[in-house]
């Protein structure tokens, strides 16, 4: 079963014309969001995307844009009370970032 | 300049075994309870597993022991060098997101240990899950190694090679099944105990003994129902699934309160809420929520959930009164 997050939120953009279709970004993408297409990326389907940013940073022409953070509710509590980014305090638990 | 460049005399690798040992067993337990976590730490640096030549795989991971017994376990017959990166005791997967297990650390790992020197290839195999700290073509650039995604599941690895470097698409894809949720039922079990069950003892002494059984009822179903029935709770927000737990322990206990329709319906809001609360606390645990959703899934969930925590309790209070 897929499990799925909400509809329509992900940052997640790839402009098709800066692709060269080396096929990296379908390696580090843990949710099988891109497919190849005639030697082009494209999105299958973008509520599958967690936002980890692992496909913008390792494109090699910067193709993909993603605005990267963690999923996390007490990461978003704690930096909305300490007043920065979405911060993980959570230092060496090892089951949440 | 760069981090490591000018590297002094590496030390020589250690050498370490594939063996999974009983202290490997309690060490592992002990994580997943959340006790004395600040010890899981490997030394990073170089290590020699079996007895690598020059040819031999080069495998980089993290500091954190969890994931080093399983990199080294899964390897087992092989002989390999494992480059540990320090990620100051933290998973490759929370330690990519933050960027410790990231570009700069791993190009200062490969200066500092003189692995150029050890190895006539120039590839290093890193878990897919450290890619969102690292830009395998500025590694490149750095440092002359090209990066190979290995799977995202160590028990793979063997797998992984023996295809030439190149993994299915199921070993590319991060799970989140019966078992890894329940895994990290714990962590966030304890978490929210620490809270909820002095809590619940002042309601007990009270002599609210239904309130502490539905304290305690809340915690469960936020911390342990959430992750058990994630799939088959309504709804994809997390806030929604916990409520919807919450309700359901409500509704369970229900037959064992001695309370009319409108005592029990203000305690399901209280109490829905609490366990509401916890179980959006889980999306930090999960492998598939976004930033951008938690935010948005906060900005409504927090306000309703602290208004039907409050109705519940004006509810209870005026009934009191009445
Ligand atoms: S990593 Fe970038 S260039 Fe390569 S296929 Fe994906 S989008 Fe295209
Ligand atoms: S940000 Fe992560 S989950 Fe989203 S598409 Fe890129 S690699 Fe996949």
């Amino acid at each position: 079963m897929i499990l799925k997050y909400l509809r329509g939120v992900a940052t997640l953009k790839l402009d098709s014309a800066k692709c060269i279709g080396c096929g990296l970004c379908l390696n580090v993408c843990p949710h099988a969001v891109f497919k190849l297409e005639s030697r082009k990326a494209a999105i299958t389907d973008a509520d599958l995307c967690m936002e980890c940013g692992a496909c913008a940073l390792n494109c090699p022409t910067a193709a993909i844009s993603v605005k990267k953070g963690v999923g996390c509710a007490q990461a978003v509590r704690m930096g909305f009370l300490k007043g920065t980014e979405p911060d993980c305090g959570c230092g060496d638990d090892s089951s949440c970032c | 300049m760069l981090p490591g460049r000018k590297s002094a005399q590496p030390a020589p690798p250690e050498r370490i075994s594939s063996e999974y040992t009983a202290t490997d067993r309690l060490a592992a337990w002990k994580a997943r309870w959340g006790i004395a976590r600040m010890s899981y730490r490997v030394k990073p640096g170089l290590y020699a597993l079996g007895s690598p030549s020059a040819s031999s795989p080069v495998f980089a991971g993290a500091n954190y022991t969890l994931s080093f017994n399983a990199l080294r376990t899964n390897l087992k017959g092989l002989s390999a060098w494992l480059l540990v990166l320090d990620t100051k005791g933290i998973n490759v997967w929370c330690a990519a997101g933050k960027g410790t297990f990231g570009t700069m650390e791993l190009t200062r790992s490969i200066r500092q240990t003189g692995l150029e020197q050890l190895v006539s290839h120039k590839t290093i195999i890193l878990p897919q899950l450290g890619a969102p700290g690292v830009s395998a073509h500025q590694v490149k650039a750095y440092t002359g190694f090209s990066v190979s995604y290995g799977p995202v599941r160590a028990k793979d690895l063997q797998e992984f090679l023996r295809l030439g470097g190149k993994a299915t698409p199921e070993m590319r894809k991060v799970r989140f099944n019966f078992t890894d949720r329940i895994i990290l039922a714990p962590v966030q079990l304890v978490y929210y105990a620490k809270y909820l069950l002095p809590a619940a003892l002042l309601l007990y002494l009270a002599g609210l003994k239904n309130d502490a059984a539905l304290t305690v009822g809340a915690l469960l179903a936020g911390s342990v129902i959430v992750p058990a029935l994630l799939p088959w709770l309504p709804g994809r927000s997390f806030a929604v699934k916990g409520a919807a737990a919450g309700l359901a322990a409500v509704a369970a206990l229900s037959p064992l309160l001695p309370f009319g329709p409108y005592q029990l319906a203000a305690r399901a809001l209280v109490y829905a809420a609490a366990a509401s609360f916890i179980g959006l606390d889980f999306t930090g645990a999960s492998t598939y929520t976004s930033l951008s959703g938690v935010k948005k899934e906060m900005r409504l969930a927090t306000p309703a959930q602290a208004l039907a925590f409050l109705a519940g309790l004006v509810l209870l209070g005026a009934r009191r009164f009445l």
